[in-house]
């Protein structure tokens, strides 16, 4: 399947390129662009962005490769990225990774059969306090996980609900 | 020794006022105050130097990490000869432990975009960004409303009120990768390039964003800007400990009841800041903590009798105030797990520029693992130490330098905990 950008994406890729002095760094705006319009960066995607920008597909396919947030294959639906790190180690961040991978049956790395969910171990993602912790898709962050939280957030996105905001109240140490 | 009168504090980066983010609530708390005050005011700020020594004097240390006078740093930057310059303002925050600038983002983030617009007067700054994680993508979405609320109000632009002062103010979204929170690496991320750091000399001063004098600054550093600004130097300098002062944004993480960021001054001592978190979790008994993000080297329980959380305080035991992101550690705590974490991190995060950096952190995790899974051997403990000094001060950036650390000092001060662990498998076998 040959990939095009829309008329707005085209666009918005001009109002990127506008806020700097060269084309070049343009190109991590310009993948996210194309990842939120097809919903990864393949190869073929890389090129696509490369044209665009009119920058060498060599480079582009580098930077792509070099951050991880870039899919650089095609992910479930929903993408749920568990923090392991330091402080959600400490607080069962791996509990709530084997307690998915055992609800959704596939290991962290791998996509449910039916391409719903795709399941990772991934590295802090600053937000310490709140683990454990995950990140939907690239966007939402989902706080304070049990296994119980865990499972009404599989629900919810098989039911297509969308994820509200979790805003977390700022403690005051006054009220200490 | 004087103790710090935190109890008393009150928070002003992230004060207790409803909708803050908003410009007008902002605005009319005395908002944009201090950047019309530099601007406007000739009598006070005889022109940008006047700022610099001003912010120089209030000795903001840098709250990346680094803690280094943030006003000194400006004074790097070349006389201007009429080409670009750039603020580059350093949000990647990715250090482990560290979650405090995505407050400042959600809850006041003209707090920041004031101190940065100061920031660029002082510096004769044409072109401002503000280098953002790609995971805050809730954050990134915040700032390109609070920046493009300013544009609308005029503190943002061409001839900023009513002055000859003009810049621009844009936001750069990271997509994934812990080492562009290293200066220069941010600045090839910047430049669309993959994140490998650049060697210094030439500094960015010099030599930044293509080719340019460029200023990088954490956003909590620019917050403060405003509050020297608005109060004077000797405000910030009185606050805390004298060697380290000002309000410090505490993250606190692990173990204990009320985990969150606090706004204290400086020099908070580290038992009462656990206090201050709520204390231990489940009536359990303090174990170690890391007081700065995952770099900076754990202390035992029994080291922390007085000590504070300032550079000098945190020094005589061997340990560094780092981002002031403490994670909390209870007696159930497994060092040697904690351990292989933290070197996994590290190996998964290293660039893989420099050889001793990318072998180096691979073979820390992989004689970790061993160990781990009760497999590993005495002298494994001390080829590990081995490792360590042959990646220090070896390479491009510290990243080298922030995986051995952990490893040396956590080795060190637990040592009994890893022997067990490597023994535990040579009597089973026998």
């Amino acid at each position: 399947m040959a990939y095009e950008f829309t008329k707005e994406d085209l666009q918005e890729i001009e109002t990127i390129k506008a806020k700097y002095p060269e084309v070049m760094p343009a190109t991590l705006p310009a993948l996210w662009v194309a990842q939120r319009r097809f919903g990864h960066v393949e190869p073929e995607v890389q090129r696509l962005v490369a044209e665009t920008l009119g920058l060498p597909e060599a480079h582009v396919h580098g930077v792509a490769n070099f951050y991880t947030q870039y899919y650089k294959e095609k992910k479930g639906k929903h993408v749920l990225d568990v923090c392991t790190c330091l402080s959600c180690q400490l607080c069962g961040g791996y509990d709530i990774l084997h307690h998915l991978e055992e609800k959704l049956g596939i290991k962290a790395g791998e996509t449910t059969e039916d391409g719903t969910f795709t399941l990772n171990q991934v590295e802090c993602l600053g937000a310490c306090g709140y683990a454990p912790m995950l990140q939907v898709t690239n966007d939402k962050y989902v706080n304070h996980l049990t296994k119980e939280k865990a499972d009404e957030l599989v629900e919810k996105l098989k039911n297509g609900d969308e994820l509200e905001y979790e805003q977390i109240k700022m403690p005051q140490h006054k009220n200490i | 020794m004087s103790t710090v009168d935190w109890k008393n504090y009150t928070p002003v980066l992230l004060p207790d006022i409803k909708d803050l983010h908003k410009i007008d609530v902002y605005t009319k708390n005395g908002g944009y105050k201090a950047l019309k005050s530099v601007l406007t005011d000739k009598k006070k700020w005889e022109g940008p130097k006047a700022v610099i020594e001003e912010v120089k004097k209030a000795n903001i240390r840098g709250r990346g990490g680094a803690g280094f006078n943030a006003g000194l740093k400006w004074s790097f930057m070349p006389p201007a000869d009429g080409g670009p310059r750039y603020l580059a303002c350093n949000g990647d925050e990715s250090e482990p432990g560290t979650f405090k600038d995505r407050k400042i983002f959600e809850y006041n983030p003209h707090v920041f975009i004031e101190g940065a617009l100061i920031a660029a007067y002082a510096m004769e700054i044409t072109t401002i960004y503000v280098y953002i994680r790609g995971e805050y993508k809730t954050y990134i979405d915040m700032m390109e409303k609070a920046i493009s609320d300013a544009y609308d109000k005029g503190y943002i632009g061409k001839n900023i009120l009513g002055s000859t002062f003009s810049v621009d103010f844009y936001v750069h979204s990271g997509a994934g990768a812990y080492i562009c929170g290293e200066e220069t690496s941010m600045l090839e991320s910047l430049e669309g390039k993959r994140g490998y750091p650049r060697v210094k000399p030439p500094f960015p001063a010099q030599k930044g964003l293509w080719g340019r004098p460029t200023t990088i600054n954490n956003i909590e550093t620019l917050s403060h800007v405003t509050g020297v600004i608005n109060n004077g130097a000797d405000w910030f300098s009185s606050i805390g400990a004298p060697t380290h002062p000002g309000p410090v944004l505490y993250g606190i993480s692990g173990h204990v009841n009320n985990p969150g960021v606090y706004e204290l001054p400086s020099g908070v001592p580290i038992l009462d800041l656990i206090e201050v978190a709520g204390g231990m979790r489940n009536g359990k008994i303090l174990k170690a903590i890391i007081p700065g993000g995952s770099s900076t080297p754990v202390l035992r329980a029994d080291q922390l009798d007085g000590i504070t959380m300032d550079s000098d305080s945190l020094r005589t035991v061997g340990s560094m105030l780092g981002t002031a992101g403490m994670v909390v550690m209870d007696e159930d705590t497994d060092m040697v797990d904690v351990l292989w974490r933290i070197a996994h991190f590290y190996h998964h995060e290293s660039c893989g520029q420099c050889t001793p950096c990318r072998e180096g952190t691979g073979w820390l995790e992989k004689i970790l693992l061993k160990i781990k899974n009760g497999d590993g051997e005495v002298r494994d403990l001390d080829l590990l130490l081995d490792l360590t000094t042959q990646m220090e001060g070896r390479t491009i950036c510290a990243l080298a330098d922030a995986a051995a650390w952990p490893v040396r000092f956590t080795i060190n001060r637990f040592r009994d905990e890893f022997e067990a662990r490597c023994k535990k498998k040579s009597h089973a076998v026998a």
